[in-house]
């Protein structure tokens, strides 16, 4: 299955640089069934990393609980405007996808 | 030509052990890291998340802020935003106990990321959403109760 861009925004200010960031992906949790009454397996994804400029700024793990199309906010220290910010999530299904921007 | 090819070989031997026996440190951590932690998202209640992240009990503090609604309308997507005051933290959780798994997300938080991070999550039905924080070794948590009025989780 093909992977969707993520749409990622990150500004810095006064030395912290804000990302935002929106993925796509289904979250299927594993608990809805279909009209058949079979469980729709679960499918989400499980580990999100950004990195700027290959320094490690956030590790998450996520369980199927969150939204679908996930949306995620944070902020770390240390970058700056033109340094390259990516970031990269896993899937239960061993999908992945890695999307980079620049930080301005 | 030859001895120089076993080398080659020998030193990459040497090198792949280190990393097995973890004297190459940062990477072989990086690399647990990525591990997903099943036992800690198959807990269903505080208590059970609290002892798969290797603590005992988790104190409740007024220096975490958690941001979420009183009422969702749509508990398929609930927004929540979570900022720790605590000093050192390194990593910070957002559970709903009610849930049929109650972790939602973890966050790990490197140096220089800033312990403060927004999401939006799936709530089943009315429960209180928990943030469990680890600062300093230590475990602490705050909560606050929001009222579901269209599930988010089964069909």
């Amino acid at each position: 299955m093909a992977t969707r861009p993520m749409r990622i925004r990150a500004v810095e200010k006064d030395g912290v640089v804000e990302v935002k960031a929106l993925m796509s992906h289904i979250m299927e949790t594993g608990q809805r069934k279909d009209k058949d009454g079979k469980v729709i397996p679960a499918h989400f994804i499980d580990i999100v990393q950004a990195k700027c400029n290959d320094k490690l700024v956030l590790n998450a793990q996520w369980g199927p609980a969150v939204s679908r199309d996930p949306f995620l906010a944070f902020k770390f220290k240390g970058g700056k405007k033109g340094d390259k910010l990516t970031l990269s999530w896993k899937d239960n299904e061993g999908e992945s996808r890695t999307d980079t921007t620049e930080i301005r | 030509m030859d001895q120089q090819r076993r080398d080659v070989l020998r030193l990459g031997t040497v090198l792949s052990l280190a990393v097995v026996a973890g004297v190459l440190r940062p990477e072989q951590a990086r690399s647990a890291q990525e591990e997903w932690n099943k036992k800690a998202f198959d807990g269903h209640t505080v208590d059970d998340v609290i002892k798969a992240y290797g603590g005992a009990s988790a104190a409740d503090s007024d220096k975490l802020a958690l941001t979420a609604p009183d009422i969702a309308e749509n508990g398929a997507v609930v927004p929540v935003s979570v900022v720790s005051h605590l000093p050192k933290t390194t990593q910070l959780s957002i559970l709903v106990p009610n849930n049929p798994n109650a972790l939602a997300a973890t966050f790990d938080f490197p140096e220089g990321a800033l312990p403060e991070v927004s999401t939006r999550i799936k709530m089943g039905k009315t429960s209180a959403i928990y943030v469990l924080a680890q600062a300093d070794g230590k475990f602490y948590t705050t909560h606050k109760e929001v009222k579901v009025t269209l599930g988010g989780c089964g069909g």
